[in-house]
């Protein structure tokens, strides 16, 4: 009886403090959604692009600028424009784009998913690879493996992405012909494949359409290839420390002296016990993929996000270019949260406040 | 360099001054400081990486600064009737020229300036900001803490480079905007690293001991708490510096950083993408001058991080 009231009691102890995690989570989260739009809100208005001119021209008559003003809503105070702006950006609405006509969203919408695809599969191979190699050089500590895992990572952080992009396709493209040229797609292919979700590789592989699949496979790999290398020196870094911080522990002297092979003690018992900081740096150099493509798709021709931010950026279209920093900064911040909700929720030394 | 009342070593031989730096009771605080400055370079200059590293910064350094004596030919005017796109190696151009005639060698040593300018600029503007906001919100706490680093983490949560972007579009493309772009983006973790230093000293005794001899706030803050900060910032500022460098690239290759004929590494890379099929050295060229310059300050700021922190060692 007394037991398992202490037990509930426990419990109930437990979810509050889920609940006041979350609580907390949902004011920070709000926050820093309402400081990004705070942001965006500025830059908007420090632009030295009158908004009012570039819509009616700079010859419309006086009168008709200070009509578009008022209906745009420029003479009303700095905040009631703002709150204005969160209210129209809270409902989707980022404007018009002035490069292709359509409202913001609709195109953020349609380029989206090729961001997510290129972003996957890098953080697929960089997090497939990164864990194993920072394993490896955490075991063996100062042995020539753990050297060779140190400088890959260390040029991964020091090498330009774009330069990089730039001599693969060079090298693997135009002199060893071993992958595609720049894009998602071959020509002959991008008018007669329909996409369902956007996903390429899913959407060819669902219908069976196996030869598209090998196209769009040629053309993803070089590119994720190369986001995946840059998460790969992030992960492989930081897997080494977490590993070495476990096995440092007195559970694995206790496992040895129980006397469990080596592999077993490093595969499951300590990278089991790093997996929950792990979790955490491969979600945060996911969002970094989702930002960090902008430069690789624009070597690569990738009609992705960072693309058109670019581009909307050379014809000074800024109503496009904010609303792919929203979209983008909000995505980057929701993962970054929720990261680091889950290591709250999974780590139970956090939870000891 | 030796302070007048202590034992300075009466014979020069090497052993006596190591003796003396290496005291345990040091006669002055100048012997002290120099004592752990020895220290600290002995551990540093072991790893072989980290030295380097140092020594790849100081080429930078002396680069830029003897950039138009070094440089064979002008960087900015190039010979378009004879040595257009000319391959590395030929008589006169030793890593060839691009497409204005215009020397590669002699555009990367000067746009060692362009390149170093902006670190230091960020460095400048970025560290002492973020030193301000966070020793202010550590010592001050409660309400000044919760609001200051609230704005911190909101910063800190943005995507950097994307954040950039919009700040260069909106002030418009150009070197002294992308500086302020970077700086406005990456003053936080300072902030944050700041904060934790001074939270780890507010309560020592030696803080009380001048609260009690009258110091005011901010004699304490600034002549008391920031010093106690500048070592793990200036490890945590090295680190960043390639950081830096990558994004100062990465505008300029997309049109937003410096504006040619500036010889600006990434806007090199930029304008020799378009002959990278048949003259790949266009583009090469600047990308290695970045990579060198870049894994040097990583070096330099992993060695520095060894050597001014002994925990994290080998980490």
């Amino acid at each position: 009886m007394f037991h398992s009231s202490a037990k509930q009691t426990a419990g109930l102890r437990r979810a509050r403090g889920i609940m006041v995690n979350i609580g907390r989570f949902a004011v920070m989260l709000a926050t820093t959604y309402l400081g990004l739009l705070a942001v965006t809100f500025f830059i908007g208005r420090v632009v030295p692009i009158d908004p009012v001119l570039a819509i009616v021209g700079d010859r419309a008559p006086a009168s008709v600028v200070e009509r578009v003003r008022e209906e745009m809503g420029f003479n009303l105070p700095l905040w009631r424009q703002f709150v204005l702006y969160l209210q129209q950006a809270l409902t989707g609405d980022f404007g018009t784009s002035v490069l292709t006509t359509n409202p913001v969203l609709e195109d953020i919408i349609r380029v989206f998913p090729a961001t997510l695809e290129l972003a996957t599969v890098g953080t697929l191979i960089g997090a497939g690879l990164g864990v194993p190699l920072g394993v490896i050089a955490a075991v063996r500590r100062g042995s020539i493996a753990d050297q060779i895992v140190r400088i890959v990572g260390l040029i991964g952080y020091s090498v330009p992405i774009f330069w990089l992009g730039l001599l693969s396709l060079l090298l693997f493209y135009a002199k060893l012909k071993w992958v595609a040229y720049p894009g998602r797609l071959d020509i002959a292919y991008e008018y007669t494949f329909t996409p369902i979700t956007g996903l390429f590789l899913i959407d060819a592989a669902w219908t069976r359409q196996w030869d598209v699949l090998w196209d769009a496979f040629r053309h993803i790999i070089l590119p994720g290839a190369l986001l995946g290398y840059f998460s790969l020196a992030y992960i492989s870094r930081m897997t080494r420390s977490f590993m070495l911080n476990e096995l440092g522990q007195e559970y694995i002297v206790a496992a040895r002296a129980k006397g469990l092979s080596e592999r077993r003690i490093v595969w499951f018992h300590a990278l089991r016990n790093a997996a929950v900081p792990l979790v955490t740096v491969i979600a945060l150099s996911y969002a970094g993929l989702l930002e960090g493509s902008v430069l690789t798709e624009t070597v690569f021709s990738w009609p992705g996000i960072g693309l058109y931010i670019t581009n909307s950026l050379q014809n000074a279209d800024m109503n496009a270019v904010l609303g792919g920093t929203i979209v983008i900064g909000s995505v980057f911040i929701t993962i970054n949260m929720l990261s680091d909700l889950l290591y709250r929720l999974l780590d139970p030394r956090t939870r000891a406040r | 360099m030796t302070d007048p009342s202590s034992p300075a070593p009466s014979t020069a031989s090497n052993e006596s001054w190591r003796e003396w730096l290496l005291t345990a009771e040091p006669h002055s605080r100048n012997q002290a400081r120099l004592g752990r400055a020895y220290v600290t370079w002995r551990r540093f200059s072991e790893n072989r990486l980290a030295v380097t590293g140092l020594l790849i910064i100081v080429a930078l350094v002396l680069v830029a600064i003897f950039a138009d004596l070094l440089a064979p030919h002008s960087a900015t005017v190039g010979d378009l009737a004879g040595a257009r796109l000319l391959p590395p190696g030929s008589p006169g151009f030793l890593l060839g020229t691009d497409d204005q005639g215009r020397d590669i060698l002699s555009r990367l040593l000067v746009g060692s300036r362009i390149t170093l300018a902006v670190v230091a600029l960020v460095a400048i503007i970025a560290a002492p900001v973020g030193l301000l906001i966070g020793t202010v919100s550590g010592f001050a706490g409660g309400y000044v803490d919760a609001v200051l680093m609230r704005v911190t983490d909101i910063f800190l949560a943005f995507p950097k480079l994307i954040l950039a972007l919009a700040f260069v579009a909106a002030l418009g493309p150009g070197i002294e905007n992308a500086v302020i772009a970077i700086a406005l983006t990456s003053w936080p973790p300072y902030a944050r690293l700041a904060r934790a230093e001074t939270l780890g000293v507010r309560n020592s005794d030696y803080i009380a001991a001048v609260h009690l001899m009258g110091a005011s706030p901010a004699r304490i803050v600034i002549r008391h708490i920031m010093p106690m900060c500048l070592s793990s910032l200036i490890v945590r500022v090295t680190l960043d510096m390639a950081g830096i460098i990558l994004t100062a690239a990465g505008l300029g290759f997309l049109g937003l950083g410096a504006q040619p004929p500036l010889p600006e590494w990434g806007t090199m890379i930029a304008s020799g993408r378009r002959f990278i099929l048949d003259q790949w050295w266009v583009a090469t060229m600047p990308g290695i001058a970045i990579l060198i310059v870049s894994l040097g300050f990583n070096l330099l700021g992993d060695g520095l991080r060894d050597a001014l922190d002994p925990r994290g060692a080998g980490r």
